[in-house]
């Protein structure tokens, strides 16, 4: 009896939350489903992509919704934990009866909640970056984020280019980081780029002085790669620059954005990174496609929330604008009709790159539409 | 290689200190009521966080500093008064759950007001690292070693000197001959938690230039401080250092020599050993069960 | 005949199987049977965990770490040695009862908070392992299950299936089956309490020198029951694993732990049916508070806070006493 009370409780709740979202308009509303890792470890993720979300599902229903349709998003927060994710993906499309899933903020979030969409038949638009989520290709899942392998590659060449060879690898035991670890070990190979010295700390490790240590004295290593994301590599760098290590450094997509900077203060100088331009859009070159959605997109989300833009939130973005580009094409929410125009993209123009889907390629993303970074007096500066 | 070894030590002892701090709030409330306090670790989040906003806000760094730790103080009495004193019978397991449901409230508190980005405190002195035999050690950690071991010196005066100090620690030996004798108890109890929390608060204000600070950290920094003060001995003083040193270290050492995915385990490990061999931890007092 | 009935410890388990049965009624969409047939599988687990705690009276911060193991085992099994799900569901527990045997005797020799320290550090070393061995077990990102399978005869939450002329879906189809897992494991702990075994591990709870005086062999009965709510634990892993298809890490973390603890201690430590009310609730109170978005953790914690304070012995016996005080009033009354 307690169980069916406290489920009424919760559908009144729901119902009324429901209520306040749906204009007034009699026209029933496109429901856009969410499961994000807003609290947790990784908040860093979520956070900025609810956020996201929020603003810009406003801002179509202000300007008309989609097919004369409101928007109507309905989120939950699994808390970084995957099994949560499945429960409320599951809640999502059962109990809430979504049209399409934009969330998943990371890998073990979004693979969990894969069978169940596979099943229902509802598009999915991830928003976590492992090359297994689209590779091999799953009918009814995409992604935004370029895969950490793309990140390996550009990374790995980047540094070739400058005449490094051997390298020293330091990653998170999370996801992000195992897994670009492992893409890392992969592409090396591939490229011909010998890992030396192969350290890992934990997410809520206070200190990497011991392991940087390892990697100073290992003959032979002439740059450095850190794999992760969170407050992680901020440590990692301080610590870097503390013991004094001046060889080459480069971070990983996970920490692109203006607030690793903040953490990392002075020790940041000289580093390289693959990033979307999002944080260099007045370095890029008029004719530059992107350069106007980047400069658009940073400018809304800084003025409505008083923070920095971060480019976890523009995957999120971009994942929006791709479901609703699909809709209009696709004249419905039929949810067919709609994964077929999504798999037809071409050329769509966003924040983290320009998107080119395809049935075989559900991300639509190239490794070039990571730009090279190296912070410069405290900046970001684009490299190439 | 001993540069290598030397390094090793001074990041095991820095984050030794903080270990110790925290081990040592742990003992100070176990010592005074038998509880132990998941929510020790939130003190430390807090000491962090408030200096770190009300510096925002343009308060002058000591001054932040001060409130951060006098509103960690208060929040221990409010823990103590109504989250811990109303359930007066209640089980041991009972009261863990307590203090657990304590720490999650808390930490929502925390992440509503302050949000749940990262973020930085400078230095309390210079940003230059210490280069000694070729090890480098952060000039923080030396503030760290340094309050932590004027607050170890101010509890041992505070128990063996003070009144109060007295007070608590006949309170935690027999709790009805204190009454009997006239010690407030309540009072002792909320005394006991505020100076915990005071701890804690100070422990997290001085890391925190060394490991950032954010809504969370108190989660696992809590943990390895009861791991560390079991380790070192529930309700030893001495052990609680020794223990959060040595855990510190262990894990340092684990990290450079063995295998950094497994530092953790190792630690966890180590304490496994210690209590098969001591099964009173270190330092711990042999307690005679009465039947 | 039908106070005995009443007292005996049929009474129970008929009115869980009532209920469980009943629920169907109130249950609308595939989502209510989904988070259904997960509750009554943690619910299962805490059963078991509730042997330990609730009865023996020994605290353990690391279950999760033997749930994990079973979740695991079962998932490598069956998914990259094409094992067959019962066997490798017992083969599990019996490899997570050896190890649970081998692990306990030494940690049961400590007390009170140092045997809790233990098990927190036990059910970490096994959290790191398997995150870290990603070769084998898929790593932080977890790893796919395959459904589980039964001789050969599939059940999965996405099949459709037919009873007695009655057309389920694979939701509805496991949760039956979770149910009578749960009356199995509910049946089987009740036996196990009313047993000479339980009498002594009530023993070694209420005094363990007294039980030692008296000649009871305190350290193989705690060994034996550590054991068994280790088995409990692995053998819902397995079944969570394949029910849910994805496994990551996380079913090993002290979080997880954390939440069976609090599952036992809220609805009431040493109650078999109270324990299953604390799993049910915690279960639904994330789903209930989802829609406070950002007020969740706060208000998690203070209705822990608050139940706990105002309800020390947990949910159910707090609710029986208060009922049976106005059943004597009312008698009182009469007489």
């Amino acid at each position: 009896m307690l169980k069916t009370m406290l489920r009424r409780a919760g559908k009144f709740a729901a119902i009324a939350a429901a209520g306040l979202v749906m204009s007034a308009q009699a026209a029933e509303p496109i429901k856009i489903g969410s499961f994000l890792s807003v609290t947790g470890p990784a908040s860093f993720l979520g956070d900025p992509e609810l956020k996201t979300l929020e603003m810009y599902v406003e801002k179509i229903n202000e300007s008309g919704g989609v097919l004369g349709r409101p928007l109507e998003l309905i989120h939950y927060d699994d808390v970084g934990n995957a099994s949560s994710a499945r429960n409320f993906a599951s809640r999502l499309i059962r109990s809430d009866r979504v049209d399409i899933i934009v969330g998943g903020s990371t890998t073990g979030a979004t693979m969990a909640a894969v069978p169940l969409v596979e099943q229902a038949k509802i598009p999915f638009i991830s928003l976590a970056g492992a090359v297994v989520i689209t590779t091999p290709v799953k009918e009814w899942v995409f992604k935004t984020p370029q895969s950490d392998r793309m990140a390996a590659e550009r990374i790995l060449s980047d540094m070739k280019e400058r005449g490094i060879t051997k390298i020293g690898l330091i990653s998170g035991t999370d996801g992000f980081g195992a897994s670009g670890r492992t893409q890392t070990l992969e592409v090396a190979k591939e490229l011909g780029v010998e890992i030396l010295a192969d350290v890992t700390y934990s997410g809520s490790d206070t200190d990497m002085t011991a392991q940087l240590t390892n990697i100073r004295n290992t003959q032979g290593v002439e740059g450095v790669l850190n794999f992760g994301f969170g407050q992680g590599p901020a440590i990692v760098t301080r610590n870097y620059a503390q013991l004094g290590i001046k060889l080459p450094f480069y971070q990983s997509h996970g920490v692109a954005s203006d607030g690793f900077l903040d953490l990392a203060g002075a020790s940041a100088e000289g580093l390289r990174l693959p990033a979307s331009p999002l944080l260099v859009p007045d370095s890029l070159p008029e004719d530059d496609p992107q350069k106007e959605v980047v400069q658009t997109y940073k400018a809304e989300y800084e003025a409505r929330w008083n923070a920095k833009v971060s480019t976890f939130g523009a995957y999120a973005y971009d994942g929006l604008m791709l479901a609703v580009k699909a809709i209009e094409a696709a004249g419905s929410t039929e949810p067919e009709a709609v994964r077929k125009a999504l798999e037809n993209i071409q050329g769509h123009v966003g924040v983290t790159g320009e998107f080119n889907m395809s049935p075989e390629d559900h991300n639509g993303l190239k490794a070039d539409s990571f730009r090279i970074l190296e912070v410069q007096n405290g900046a970001w500066k684009l490299i190439n | 290689m001993f540069s290598e070894f030397l390094q090793y030590l001074f990041t095991g002892i820095t984050i030794g200190a903080t270990y110790a701090l925290i081990a040592l709030g742990f003992t100070l409330i176990y010592n005074a009521s038998h509880v132990i306090n998941f929510a020790q670790g939130e003190f430390l989040m807090i000491g962090g966080m408030a200096t770190v906003s009300l510096m925002a806000m343009g308060v002058p760094m000591l001054l932040a500093i001060i409130l951060a730790v006098v509103l960690a103080g208060v929040l221990g009495i409010l823990l103590q008064r109504f989250a811990i004193a109303p359930a007066k019978q209640a089980d041991v397991v009972t009261l863990i759950i307590i203090t657990i449901g304590a720490s999650i409230f808390i930490r929502g508190l925390a992440q509503l007001v302050w949000g749940k980005e990262y973020h930085v405190m400078p230095n309390f002195s210079s940003d230059e690292p210490i280069r000694i035999f070729g090890a480098v050690l952060n000039s923080q950690s030396l503030w760290v070693l340094g309050i932590g071991a004027i607050l170890v010196v101010g509890l041992v005066l505070f128990f063996t000197r003070t009144l109060i100090g007295k007070a608590i620690l006949a309170t935690s030996m027999n709790k009805e001959a204190a009454r009997l004798v006239g010690i407030r108890t309540q009072l002792v109890l909320m005394l006991a938690f505020m100076v915990s929390a005071l701890l804690g608060s100070v422990a997290g204000v001085v890391v925190a230039p060394i490991t950032f600070t954010s809504y969370d950290i108190g989660i696992m920094l809590g943990l390895k401080g009861f791991v560390a003060a079991a380790i070192g001995g529930l309700g030893s003083g001495v052990g609680a250092v020794v223990g959060g040193l040595l855990l510190g270290v262990v894990e340092a050492m684990a990290a450079g020599y063995i295998s950094s995915d497994y530092k953790d385990a190792v630690a966890f490990s180590m304490i496994l050993v210690v209590l098969f061999f001591m099964p009173r931890g270190l330092f711990g007092a042999k307690v005679v069960e009465r039947v | 005949m039908v106070n005995r009935f009443m007292q005996s410890r049929l009474r129970d388990l008929v009115f869980l199987a009532i209920i469980l049965f009943a629920l169907p009624a109130f249950l609308s969409n595939p989502f209510h049977y989904d988070l259904a047939t997960q509750m009554a599988i943690i619910a299962a687990t805490v059963v078991g965990l509730n042997l330990l705690v609730g009865f023996a009276g020994q605290i353990s911060l690391g279950h999760a770490g033997f749930f994990g193991l079973g979740a695991y085992f079962s998932g490598i099994m069956t998914g990259s040695y094409g094992w067959s799900s019962i066997p490798a569901l017992l083969v599990g527990a019996v490899l997570v009862g050896i190890i649970a045997w081998i692990v306990g005797r030494p940690i049961l020799r400590l007390k009170g908070h140092y045997l809790s320290m233990a098990t927190l550090a036990v059910g970490f070393i096994i959290a790191i392992i398997i995150n870290n061995e990603t070769w084998l077990t898929g790593g932080p990102d977890g790893m796919p299950v395959p459904s589980l399978d039964i001789f050969g005869w599939e059940l999965s939450p996405f099949g459709s299936y037919s009873l007695f002329g009655m057309e389920l879906d694979g939701n509805q189809a496991w949760y039956l089956f979770a149910a009578l897992v749960l009356l199995v494991a509910v049946w089987f702990a009740q036996n196990l309490i009313d047993s000479p075994i339980g009498r002594a591990l009530r023993s070694v709870h209420g005094s363990e020198v007294a039980a030692r005086v008296v000649g009871v062999n305190t350290a193989s009965y705690k060994s034996l029951v550590f054991v068994i709510s280790a088995i409990y634990a692995s053998l819902m892993g397995g079944l969570y694993a394949h029910f849910q298809g994805f496994i990551t890490p996380a079913v090993a973390a002290f979080d997880f732990s954390i939440v069976l603890i609090t599952m036992v201690v809220l609805g009431g430590m040493g109650s078999t049916m109270g324990v299953i009310l604390g799993a049910v609730v915690l279960k639904l109170l994330p789903q209930v508070l989802a829609d406070f978005q950002e007020l969740e953790t706060v208000m998690f914690g203070l209705i822990l806070m608050l139940t706990m304070i105002f309800m020390p012995k947990g949910l159910l016996p707090t609710i029986q006493m208060a009922v049976s005080k106005r059943m004597k009033k009312k008698a009182g009354g009469q007489a």
